[in-house]
Order: C-alpha cells, then structure tokens, then sequence
C-alpha cells in the first residue's frame, strides 16, 4: 500500500461490529479499517465467521450490533462499487453460457429488460476477458472449462466497472499452482495498480503472503488484527486458540502447528512432520 | 368466429363439437377432408404453436434451475384442481390454472429457506395426485372427461380458450425475455447473484407462478402426465446441441412448436390422441439432438493433435 493511501479516507469501515447467531458468537466488538490499495488478508478456521464477514459488506447479512461501511455508506446489497468472488463452483456441463456471457452476467445480469448486448457492453466484456488472459477460450461454453479457467472468470465478473472494494471468498480453492498465482496476481494488481482494497478469505496463506498488507484471524469469537508478523505468531495464535499453536516459517512458508484445534493446516503439519 | 357455422358444417357438428369431430376425423383420410379437417382445429393448431414457443423458452430455465420434476408436480397436482372444478360444476381449464399456481407458490414458499425444491415437491405430488382421484371419483359425469385431463383433450379449445391461452402464454414469454439476465444469473450463480443486488427470493417466486401458469396452459395440450413433453424436452433437446443462449432459446422453441404441431396434423389423420404423438416427436427430437452431439465429441477428439509417445 502506498504512503499516499494510507491518508486516504477508508474504503471499509467497522466500528464495534458483531455478529450472534443466538446464542453463538461468532465475532464481536470488531473495529476495521481498509484503506484504497491495501491487501487483507482474512483467515480462522472453519466456522469461525470468515465468509460471514464477507456477507456483512456484502450487505447480505445484518450485524447484530455496530456498524459498517463502504466508501462512507452504510453498507448495502448490489453496490457497483464492490466485486465479488464468491466460493469456487464448478458450473454444470450444459450450461447454455459461452464465457464472455457468463463475464457480461457480471456486467448486467442485475438488470432486467430486453436483453440486448450493446457495443460499450460487448467492448467491456471483451477488455476483461483480456485482463484475466481468458481470451483463448472466450467462445467455449463455460460448462467444458477447467476449475483454473471458470475462476478467471469469475475474476473477471468481479473486476466489471473497476471496482472500489474486492470480496473474495476461497478464490484460490481447489486451483493448481499455476492458476493460484495468476489469479492471486490479478487480484494484487487490481490493489496496487488501481488502489481498491482487496479482502480475501483464504484458508492458506502462503500463496499470497507476498501480497498481504495486514491479517485479520478469526477463532473462538475473537479475532486478531495485524501485519503478517504481527499475528502469525506462536503466543499470538496460541492465545487466540487457547491452546498451544506452534507458527513455523519453512522456506519463506508459513506453517501452523495445531494438534487439537480443527485446523486447515494440518495438511502442511503433516507434510513438515513427515519431513522432520 | 364460428368455425362451424363458417365450414358448412351440419347442425349437429356445432352443438356437440367433440362427438362431431371425433366423428369427422375416423372418416377423413382424403387430402380434401383433411384440409377441412385442419381448419376446424385450427384454434388448437394455433394453441400448440404458442405453447410451444413459450415451453422452449421456458424449458431453458427449468433445465438451468434443474426443475424438471418441479414441473411434472405441479402438473399432478392441476389436475387435482382441474377434477375439483369439474365436480364443482365450474370450468376445468380455470381449475388447473388455480390448482398449478397454488402448487407452485406453496413448493416455492416451502422451498425458500432450505432450496431442497425436489423433497418439497415429491411430498406434494402424491398428495395433490390423490385429492384427484378423490374428486374425479366423487365426479358423476362422462369418463371421457376425466381421461381428458391426465392425457391432453386439446382438439375441442374453442375460440375464447384459444384467446386465453395464447394471451397468457405471450404474457409468460414477455415477462421471461424481461427478466432474461437476472433469471439467468440467479440460475446460473445464486451467490454472485444476490451480491450484484438481484433479489432472488422475489425473482424464485415469480419463476414459480409463472411456471405454474405455463404448467395449466400446457396441461391443456399434452394432458397433466405428460407435460414434460412440451415444458422440459424441447429446451434439453436443444441444450445437447448448443451452449449460445440466443441460439438454445430458438432452437427449442423450434423443437417445441414442431413437436406440438406436428402431433396436432398426425392425429387428425386418425383416431389415436394427439399426446402419443407429441411426446413421440420431442423424444425423437432429443434423440436426434444427443446423437449430433456424440458425434460432434468424437469428431473433436478425432481432431485433437495426437499424443505424442515420450522417448525412451
């Protein structure tokens, strides 16, 4: 994030933000600021209210107490000033959508009425089609693309009208190294080149650990917010977990070393114990 | 217009049309009676091919929101309210119209919270199916009647029928190219949908009283089991052969109207009911359809560049 944004006026904003289903806490007394060109990265373990914070800005889900706002607004659903990428599903075989119409969903498929392309809408589908590199395959029907594939374009739906704030739910989930970069290295351009801030819900973060500005962790009800360094720590995560959490940077990598808590990590657990 | 005053037809033939016709059409075989023939059942040539039309357009959707069975339910359980208005004495065609649309609202209200439509909707069939036997059992009249409304009765639509189905047909076909792009996006990715601001309870809800309008007017033709015929197989037929939603859209409203008046123009030939003919046709249609397909797939791989062996 540049010198120049950080003054900048915040892009969200959450002042004492909660969220209870019933009785359960999912997260509460949230204070968060964004700011134009910062990466946030947000991580926790299943259920610990992630993607549910995504809903909040998504203005798909009322806090249960405090506020939040975009660009000064309280938030609301259909803002053209948020992109969107929600989890990876892979779309059924028939769908009757060649790929540039499934990106002009993105552009117009909130609007009703005759639906007629118009030349500015086609040149637009076409521009972002060339952004997320899915020229090659803009005429295949989406049904017969690769998971990679179907989430450029995905990609490509969010970036329509540039947007000020991108929301992205898991966007690297079940993608191969390959398209785990480049779609992580759209969503860092988008950030630094056109100074939207990116909030990215991730299981793993080392794929775009480059990228991230600060981390928010969410576990037990509570949450922790701060740079990489700040938060993927041992005592940190231990304290937020209750529990003994061991952070260990491998190669550049960071790994979590949870036993008891049900954790995404594991996975890399495993392999670093096995390596040991 | 009266069509049987305006062919010359005997006095007879205008009072009891159904009798009559059934009569005219055993004893026309000559290409001269059957033009006669045609004309009198043009109402119903006429209603099959908007129908048609409106069935392909919507049969893109139900494939989309995968819900062929949804249909065939609601179809069921119009002819409950098909059978209680004939036992009530009132109009058969408004009976289903109000048994579709109730079923359709009462699946999608069930439906809304936990989008599991097809458990909804197999609870509802079997129920809303036995209210019918129930009614048409309590029903004194002529049987034909009650066959009628399972298997499609459509040569007797006169000129009001025709007007309303045709009318309430182009108001469904109006309403889904209006509401094309977010009907498609809720279908397509509810999720992102809802995120861009498509309210896609209210769309979910709209979907399924219209469906439930297009599932009473359809009952009209191919009859309450055989529905699917004209609302799901055109629409899966052309999903085979394309993925470009303009090119899907025409293409099944082609195969749909086909099918329709095509059966309508065999049966008259003869004494077997339209909806055999019908279901026929948009099967072998389908049929057609996934064979293209399959060799259109094997031509694509025959065309793939082939693999090169590793050296060893």
């Amino acid at each position: 994030m540049t010198e120049h944004s950080r003054h900048a006026a915040p892009v969200i904003r959450l002042r004492q933000a909660g969220i209870s289903f019933g009785r359960r806490t999912l997260w509460e007394n949230l204070d968060l600021e964004v700011h134009p060109g910062e990466f946030l990265a947000v991580l926790g373990p299943n259920g610990s209210g992630k993607s549910t914070f995504l809903k909040v800005l998504l203005g798909l889900q009322d806090l249960s107490t405090g506020t939040a706002e975009i660009l000064g607004e309280p938030v609301r659903r259909g803002s053209s000033r948020v992109g969107y990428i929600p989890q990876q599903q892979s779309l059924p075989a028939e769908t009757p959508l060649r790929a540039r119409d499934l990106v002009a969903l993105g552009l117009n498929g909130h609007r009703w009425g005759i639906p007629w392309k118009s030349a500015r809408t086609r040149a637009a589908v076409e521009e972002l089609l060339q952004r997320v590199g899915a020229e090659a395959y803009a005429d295949q029907p989406v049904g017969v693309l690769s998971g990679g594939e179907q989430q450029r374009l995905r990609a490509a739906q969010a970036l329509a009208g540039n947007p000020d704030v991108l929301l992205c739910d898991e966007p690297l989930h079940s993608l191969d190294l390959q398209h785990q970069q480049a779609i992580a290295e759209l969503l860092t351009t988008q950030a630094s080149q056109r100074e939207a801030a990116v909030v990215f819900v991730t299981h793993e973060i080392n794929p775009i650990i480059e990228a991230v500005d600060r981390v928010v962790y969410f576990a037990r009800g509570q949450y922790r917010i701060g740079t990489v360094s700040e938060v993927m720590r041992s005592e940190v995560l231990s304290e937020l977990y209750d529990a003994p959490v061991d952070v260990v940077e491998h190669k550049g990598r960071l790994i979590v070393l949870a036993d008891h808590v049900e954790h995404h990590h594991e996975h890399d657990a495993d392999t670093i114990r096995e390596a040991l | 217009m009266n069509l049987a005053a305006s062919l010359n037809l005997p006095a007879s033939l205008a009072e009891s049309p159904p009798l009559a016709l059934v009569e005219r059409i055993r004893s026309s075989y000559t290409l001269e009676g059957y033009w006669d023939l045609f004309q009198l059942v043009q109402n119903s040539v006429i209603t099959a091919a908007v129908l048609g039309l409106m069935g392909g357009i919507f049969g893109v959707f139900i494939a989309l929101r995968r819900a062929g069975l949804v249909v065939h339910g609601i179809a069921e359980i119009s002819f409950a309210g098909a059978a209680l208005f004939l036992l009530l004495g009132l109009n058969v065609v408004a009976g289903s119209a109000v048994g579709a649309v109730a079923a359709a609202v009462l699946i999608g209200v069930l439906s809304l919270r936990d989008r599991e439509v097809s458990a909804v909707t197999a609870v509802l069939m079997p129920f809303g199916m036995g209210l019918g036997i129930l009614f048409l059992h309590l029903y004194q009249g002529r049987s034909a009647n009650q066959f009628g409304l399972l298997t499609g009765q459509i040569v007797g639509v006169d000129d009001i029928q025709t007007r309303t189905l045709v009318t309430v047909a182009v108001i469904i076909s109006v309403v889904l190219v209006l509401l094309w792009r977010p009907l498609l996006f809720a279908s397509v990715d509810p999720e992102l949908a809802a995120a861009r601001g498509v309210n896609t309870s209210v769309l979910s809800m709209i979907f399924m009283v219209l469906m439930g309008l297009a599932v009473a007017m359809s009952v009209q033709v191919v009859g309450a089991l055989l529905v699917l015929s004209l609302l799901v197989v055109p629409a899966a037929a052309a999903l085979k052969v394309s993925h470009r939603p303009l090119t899907v859209v025409l293409l099944a409203m082609g195969f749909g109207v086909f099918s329709a008046v095509a059966g309508i123009m065999i049966a008259i030939t003869g004494t077997i009911p339209i909806s055999p003919y019908i279901t026929t046709i948009s099967f072998l249609i389908y049929l057609g359809c996934l064979l293209v397909a399959r060799r259109r797939r094997r031509v694509s791989i025959r065309k793939a560049p082939p693999v090169i062996p590793a050296a060893s």
